[in-house]
Parts: structure tokens; C-alpha cells; sequence
């Protein structure tokens, strides 16, 4: 069956990019760096016969080359941009993203689904891209800008998006609608003129189980030319 | 701290293995093959004798899952013996006297709030384990607590569209007129029933002798449950795929074949509409590409009955500052109930749609049913305009006064109240609403028991076409003509949107759905949305739908549920369209690239 275009590297590379430490001429961490890195920090530690720092314990283990920072396992304070403000957030590094805007930030718009990245519901833009929220780390998003649907409009003032969804019915349980409008405006954002094509394609990768789909599509052209008519 | 000891015990996850004499029992007393539910009328082998020709087949449809985007759960909340639910449920009252009983508390102790739902497709009615389990653990933390379930969870512990495997045998006579159905059914809900798929063999076409028996196989898995139209899409696909296969060999046309045993002068109406908007005598006719890629047609009849019941109970109240609300204590599972609820009463007030406010969702409010079987807008709308009825009523004694007439005298629309012999004299509603003695005015309206009306079932008919590729067997649905007796059409927009959601349902039945068991662990092998496919975007086929507005007479509205009638045939029309494109039938669901294959012969 047709499935999304959208790069599954996509979380990962953003993570590489990420880095806070790249621009102070540290080394780079991502996700895929790190894990790598402790798992060759384990194999030293095996082979030294030295056990790795408890929680709590003495003096931690210097960073093996190669490694960065160390975080976690328990709670870190790190900032966030998220729809134009910067907050601050308590969590364990290995929250995701899309934990952290619902669980700590209060912005429960963003939806959790799959919990895999297969589904599309909580897609949030990262630095106007958009990224599937729970297949990234909330710390991997410092030093990015983070728009999430309340970034779009509020019920009382929705944008030309969000109001054509409203006036097509482009929703039903409107589980997926955040997804689909975030995965929407990212997508077209930059386009007065979608074909139909264009726009099934910037919403490849979003499930709606009520079967929505030619709504949104509706809504999505309807938007496109209450924009270009504003211009 | 729990300790748990794990013994592994035998088991069966397939329905033809738990079939067998000498399969593990699933339940210590009783079989895992459970009596057979006889329906039988005229006589079979009569029918059978007579007939002209006939088609001897069997048809198997998968596990389905419901897939609801929010998983089953809550956040249960205590204040000393009251207790607070905030539950993704299609049924509140449902759920307040589950928990009720567990708790053994009044139910005017519980309130369950569902404010939005991220849909339940039959799946989220009851308070499950998994409320009962949050609200215990609230009890215990005296504390909120919140449990959702993951997506695995979700997959495995809370419902399913049990399977199918439909021995059919069908008859007819040289004209077309079926002369006897036979159906040997058996269906596995794992350890629930409720399996049955007879009723459109029932309900479809006329057919004098017919015999269907269904039985539930019960095997290791978890629990079925509704799911849009229970029983139904199974029973179609099978069905039409066999009236299909008769009608080739009769060598009559198959919508034709359809229209000699249609019971339904609606639908008699709905097929010439939907044949002509499809364009089914001319893309029927066509002659097969002799390339890879091979269009076939197909067409299925569906029925609801979609008619509501008694029991819900709506409030309207109009406040001194002009505002209205509409309550009831219904709730939206994504079919638009708030929009047509508030669409009825400002109707019924004469108001604009923005002065009206739907309030769900909260069993604070008064009664009102589960959501499901298309029972939603037939039971509420009703209530809800008479409650609107009784306002205005009060509201125009209110007026009387003050335009010095008699309250039969006027009318209101367009939010103005006036005498309807001198429209001059007249009276603005928000100016009426400050003559409000206190702070509001509230009147009660109910959905009395259904009017005899015209028609207790709706029919309705769906055109399929498809293309598929022979050398890679991937079927595409193109494009679809859905033909629905709806009643009264509240909202063209929200009608519209189920139409859309059930044939794209169906194309996931008929194409991608399929709840895989391994038989050496038990466990589920695709319970994550990756490995369990829906359909999306590109897998939505073009789809029109047309509207025959039947005027029933059946409520004070004459509005039918939509949600189920628009799903029952959308699987089987695409798996007529498939036979149709390759040339034999594909009896089995999903319809794979391997299984289409087969079908012709590749493999």
C-alpha cells in the first residue's frame, strides 16, 4: 500500500543537527552517537573489569572520547522553544518530545497514537519542518523552534488552515486533525497553489481511522485560495 | 510489590485448529464450538431442486481491530465517595453504572465526562478493565489517576469484528430470481462470540427457502466486540460475491441479476440513480485491456435501520443574555452529533447556528443512549427538537405580551420574533430573552416511541470500481457511487463525511486488514500501526456520494443513522470489482497480492 514519503531519518538527523555542544566546538551527540558511545563505554568498562558509576555513587566516570555530555537517568532542567516563548522544563532525558508538550508543557493538542512514528497524529514542526513527536527526545529539540497546533490559532482565532477545516467538515473524531493540519501547513506553507497530488502527498504519512481523507484535501485547496485571495 | 507465576497452559489461536475433536479446550466447561443459530424458512432442497444453476463456495474474512486513533482509558478522579471519570467512551451512562456497580455507590455518585472521543467504532462502550483499574488506583493514591492504553494494548485487550469462514450455497432460477440461500457459518471473536454474519443474507434479496447457521469457535485471543454494523461486511462480502458468481453463470448482468430479487423500491430508485452516476452499463460492457493493468466494476446492496429509540431526554435553555444551550447527555464518537444537535434546535428556535451552544458529553446532563448502530441522530434529534418545541412555546408566551398578541399568533425566525399577520410588530430575541423573569428559561423535550412511518430499515447501494495490476496483484480502488437512503439530511457535510469514512473502512477490510495470531507464542504479530495497515491518503478512492431523502415519518425529525449503512457493502463492491477485473473471484479477505495471484493462476 502507499505510505509516506517522509524520510524516516528525518527524527535522526534533526537529532545530529541538534547538538548544542556542535556550536561551542564540542563533540557531537545524537541519539545514534550516544547509544554507540555507551555501548563502547560498557565494553571498556567490561574489559577494565570496572563497573560503571552508580547512581549516587563516587566520582562518575570521566566521558570516553568520542561522547558528550552526560545526562540523565533522573530529571535535568533544559529550555524549549515552543510557539514563540521559551520554557523551562524539568524531565528525564528520555522523555520524548511529544511527552513533554503534553505531560510537562500542558499542550495536549498533539496527539499520541502509534508511539512509533507510523501514524502521523503527533506531528509538531521543528524549525518549520514538520517531525513526528514521539519518535524524538524532548532534549534533542534545544536550540530549535517547536510549533505545535496551539503555535497555529486558537478556537477564536484559527488561521486560514484551521478554518477551512472547520467550514469542509475536514474532521470527524478529530483524533488525527492536529497531525494532518500541522503535517498540512508545513508542507504547504510556502505553496499558494497545491494540486491535489501535492497535498495527498504532505499528508502520506497521517492515519485517520474515520476515513476523513477527501475532506481534508478539500480543506487544504479551499485554504490555499482564501490565502491567495488575501494577497 | 506483585509477585506473578506464570504456568504455560495449552492453547489454540486458529479457528480451524480450535475446530478440531482433540483441541485444546479454551474454556474448562463447554466447547470450543458453540450451538449454531438456525434461521430457516420454505424449504432448501426445494430451492435447490429447482434451481436453474447455482454457486457452492466458501469465503473467509480476517480479525478486523477497530483501530480507535485514542487508545481505551481514562482519568479517574475521588472526591470522598464521589468519584469523577473523564473517559474516551461512546456510552457515559454505560460507564457511570459500571462503575457504580463495582463500587456499590448511587449512580448520581459517578459522573463520567466525554467531552471529545477519538472515535470507538463499537469498541468503547462499558467501562472495561482498564476504567475500573484507573479508578481503583485513584482510590487507592487518593490521587487522579490517568491510565490509556498503549497501542499493543489497545490491539489485543479491547475488541475486535470477530473473523469469518462462510460456506454459502445459492440458487437460482434461469430468470434470475434466487430460488434458495444456504449459509454454514463459523466465526471466531477469540474468547467472545457474536461472530454471526447472517443478517444480510436475511435482509438483502428475496429469497423465499433459505437456511443460515452460525456458529461461534472460540479460540485463545482476545474478546470480540462491536464494530460498525456487527456481522455485516462479512456477510455482504460473501453474499454479493456469490450472487456475483451466479450471475455469470446465468449469463445476466449483475446489477440486473440484483434488481429481479430487490425487496426495496427504494433501492429499486437507488440502483437507476446510482447506475447512472457510476456509468454501470457502459464500464460493465467494457472489454477487458489485454495489458497489466485490468479495471473491473462491482455493486452491493446495504440496509440499516438506522431508526433510534426512546430514552434520550434533552434540555434547551435560553439565558437572559440571549444565549442558548442545548444538553444532553450524549456524546460525539466523531459523527457530527454536537453540529446536528445544535443545527435541530436552532431550526426548530429560528435562530442563527451560532447563537446555539451543544453541551454533551456529561452524564450531569439528562439521559440519553450509547452511541452506536447508527442509533445517534434518529434518537437525540427528536428529543432535542421537542425541547426546542417546548422553549419556543414558552418563550412566545413570554413575547405575547409585550407585541399585545396571543402566543399562537407568532412566529420566529431569523432570530426575530413577530406577529405573523403584521410581521411589523415584532420583537428582537435578545431583546425578548431580557424580559426572562430570573436569570433563564428551560424546557425538557424527550424522543417518544418511534411513529409507525414508512419504513423501519433504509436501503441503500454502492458502485465500486478498481484496477488491478496482474503481475504485481495490487488492487487500487478508483473510485466509488454511494447511494443512501438517509432520511432527512441534517448536515450534508457531516452525512457526507460518513460516507467517506465507511467506504474508506471498507477499503481496508477489503484490502489491508488482518489481525495476524502466531501460533507458536499466541501473541498478536501486528499490533502496532505499522504492521496493522490502514488505509491512507493514496489508497482513498474518488467517491461520490447521492442522498434519496426518504420523508419516513418515523420521529419529529425523520433523521436515520448514516454511520453503519454506509459501511456494509463497501467491502463487498470492491471485492465484486476485483473478481471482476481478473476474472475469477478472490473469496478471501484481505485481498492480497498473493491471494489475487493465486486467484488467476500467477503463482
Amino acid at each position: 500500500m502507499s505510505r509516506s514519503p517522509r524520510d524516516p531519518l528525518r527524527n535522526e538527523r534533526i537529532a545530529a543537527e541538534s547538538d548544542p555542544a556542535a556550536d561551542e566546538g564540542g563533540p557531537k551527540l545524537s541519539r545514534r552517537s550516544f547509544l554507540k558511545g555507551a555501548g563502547a563505554a560498557a565494553a571498556v568498562a567490561g574489559l577494565l573489569g570496572v563497573k560503571p558509576a552508580a547512581a549516587g555513587g563516587a566520582e562518575p566516570e570521566p566521558p570516553i572520547a568520542g561522547t558528550a555530555e552526560r545526562l540523565g537517568p533522573g530529571p535535568v532542567n533544559f529550555n524549549l522553544r515552543v510557539n514563540g516563548a521559551t520554557r523551562t522544563v524539568t524531565a528525564e532525558p528520555r522523555v520524548t518530545l511529544l511527552g513533554v508538550l503534553r505531560d510537562h508543557l500542558g499542550l495536549t493538542g498533539t496527539k499520541l497514537v502509534c508511539d512509533r512514528g507510523a501514524c502521523g497524529a503527533c506531528t509538531v514542526h521543528l524549525d518549520g519542518a514538520p517531525v513526528t513527536s514521539c519518535m524524538m527526545l524532548a532534549i534533542d529539540a534545544r536550540n530549535h523552534e517547536i510549533t505545535t497546533i496551539e503555535g497555529l490559532g486558537a478556537p477564536d482565532r484559527m488561521n486560514a488552515l484551521q478554518n477551512a477545516f472547520v467550514a469542509k467538515d475536514a474532521l470527524q473524531c478529530g483524533f488525527c486533525t492536529p497531525g494532518m493540519t500541522m503535517a498540512l501547513s508545513a508542507a504547504l506553507g510556502g505553496n499558494p497553489n497545491p494540486s491535489p497530488a501535492e497535498i495527498k502527498r504532505a499528508i502520506a504519512g497521517n492515519i485517520c481511522r474515520c476515513g476523513t481523507y477527501p475532506h481534508v484535501i478539500e480543506a487544504a485547496l479551499a485554504a490555499a485560495k482564501a490565502s491567495r485571495s488575501r494577497a | 510489590m506483585i509477585k506473578v507465576d506464570y504456568a504455560p497452559m495449552p492453547f489454540v489461536v486458529a479457528m480451524e485448529d480450535a475446530m478440531r475433536p482433540d483441541a485444546p479446550a479454551v474454556f474448562e466447561s463447554g466447547a470450543n464450538v458453540g450451538s449454531p443459530h438456525v434461521n430457516e424458512t420454505g424449504n432448501v432442497a426445494a430451492g435447490f431442486e429447482s434451481a436453474e444453476a447455482s454457486v457452492d463456495a466458501v469465503y473467509t474474512t480476517p480479525v478486523q481491530t477497530h483501530v480507535s486513533l485514542e487508545t481505551h482509558g481514562a482519568v479517574a478522579s475521588w472526591n470522598g465517595d464521589e468519584l469523577t471519570v473523564w473517559c474516551s467512551t461512546q456510552g457515559i451512562f454505560g460507564v457511570r453504572d459500571d462503575l457504580a456497580v463495582h463500587f456499590s455507590l448511587p449512580p448520581e455518585n459517578v459522573r463520567v465526562i466525554t467531552a471529545y472521543l477519538g472515535g470507538g467504532f463499537g469498541s468503547k462502550f462499558g467501562a472495561g478493565h482498564e476504567v475500573i483499574i484507573a479508578a481503583e488506583l485513584a482510590r487507592m493514591a487518593r490521587a487522579p489517576v490517568k491510565l490509556m492504553l498503549s497501542r499493543a494494548e489497545e490491539h489485543v485487550a479491547t475488541g475486535n469484528r470477530p473473523s469469518s469462514r462462510q460456506h454459502v450455497r445459492i440458487g437460482a432460477a434461469r430468470d434470475g430470481a434466487l430460488t434458495a440461500i444456504e449459509l454454514e457459518q463459523h466465526g471466531s471473536g477469540g474468547i467472545g462470540g457474536g461472530s454471526g454474519s447472517a443478517a444480510p443474507y436475511l435482509a438483502l434479496y428475496r429469497c423465499a427457502n433459505f437456511r443460515t447457521r452460525e456458529r461461534n469457535v472460540y479460540i485463545n485471543a482476545g474478546p470480540a466486540s462491536p464494530m460498525r454494523a456487527p456481522g455485516w461486511p462479512q456477510g455482504c462480502f460473501a453474499l454479493e460475491l456469490a450472487i456475483d458468481e451466479l450471475a455469470r453463470k446465468l449469463n445476466l448482468d449483475r446489477l440486473e441479476m440484483r434488481r429481479r430479487n430487490n425487496p426495496s423500491p427504494v433501492r429499486a430508485l437507488e440502483f437507476d440513480l446510482g447506475a447512472r452516476a457510476f456509468g454501470w452499463d457502459e464500464r460493465s460492457r467494457t472489454p477487458k485491456s489485454r495489458g497489466p493493468i485490468r479495471r473491473g466494476v462491482g455493486v452491493a446492496s446495504a440496509a440499516w435501520h438506522g431508526i433510534g429509540a426512546s430514552g434520550p431526554q434533552a434540555q434547551c435553555v435560553a439565558y437572559r443574555d440571549g444565549r442558548v444551550a442545548v444538553r444532553i447527555g450524549t456524546q460525539d464518537v466523531g459523527t457530527g452529533t454536537r453540529t446536528i444537535i445544535a443545527m435541530v434546535a436552532a431550526e426548530e428556535l429560528g435562530l442563527p447556528l451560532r447563537s446555539v451552544t451543544a453541551e454533551i458529553g456529561d452524564t450531569r446532563y439528562l439521559f440519553s443512549l450509547p452511541s452506536g448502530g447508527s442509533m445517534t441522530a434518529p434518537s437525540t434529534t427528536p428529543a432535542v427538537r421537542q425541547a426546542a418545541a417546548h422553549l419556543k412555546g414558552k418563550l412566545m408566551r413570554l413575547a405575547a405580551p409585550a407585541l399585545g398578541a396571543s402566543p399562537e399568533d407568532l412566529v420566529i425566525s431569523d432570530g426575530v420574533v413577530r406577529v405573523r399577520a403584521e410581521p411589523n410588530r415584532a420583537i428582537k430575541f435578545a431583546d425578548l430573552c431580557r424580559r426572562i423573569p430570573g436569570d433563564s428559561l428551560a424546557a425538557d423535550g424527550e424522543h417518544v416511541p418511534n411513529y409507525g412511518g414508512y419504513s423501519m430499515t433504509q436501503a441503500g447501494c454502492q458502485f465500486a470500481g478498481v484496477e488491478v495490476d496482474i503481475e504485481t496483484g495490487i488492487v487500487r480502488v478508483t473510485d466509488f457511487v454511494a447511494v443512501h437512503d438517509a432520511g432527512v439530511i441534517v448536515d450534508p457535510l457531516t452525512a457526507r463525511s460518513q460516507v467517506n469514512g465507511g467506504i474508506i473502512m471498507g477499503v481496508g477490510f477489503a484490502l489491508f486488514e488482518d489481525r495476524r495470531l502466531d501460533p507458536q507464542t499466541g501473541l498478536m504479530v501486528n499490533p502496532t500501526m505499522d504492521d496493522y495497515k490502514l488505509p491512507g491518503v493514496f489508497d482513498t478512492p474518488e467517491i461520490r456520494a447521492y442522498f434519496v431523502e426518504v420523508a419516513n415519518g418515523i420521529t419529529n425529525t425523520g433523521v436515520l443513522g448514516m454511520g453503519e449503512a454506509v459501511h456494509v457493502a463497501a467491502t463487498a463492491a470492491i471485492g465484486c470489482a476485483v473478481a471482476d477485473a481478473i476474472g475469477a473471484p478472490v473469496r478471501d479477505l484481505p485481498l492480497t497480492p498473493d491471494r489475487v495471484l493465486a486467484a488467476i493462476g500467477a503463482v
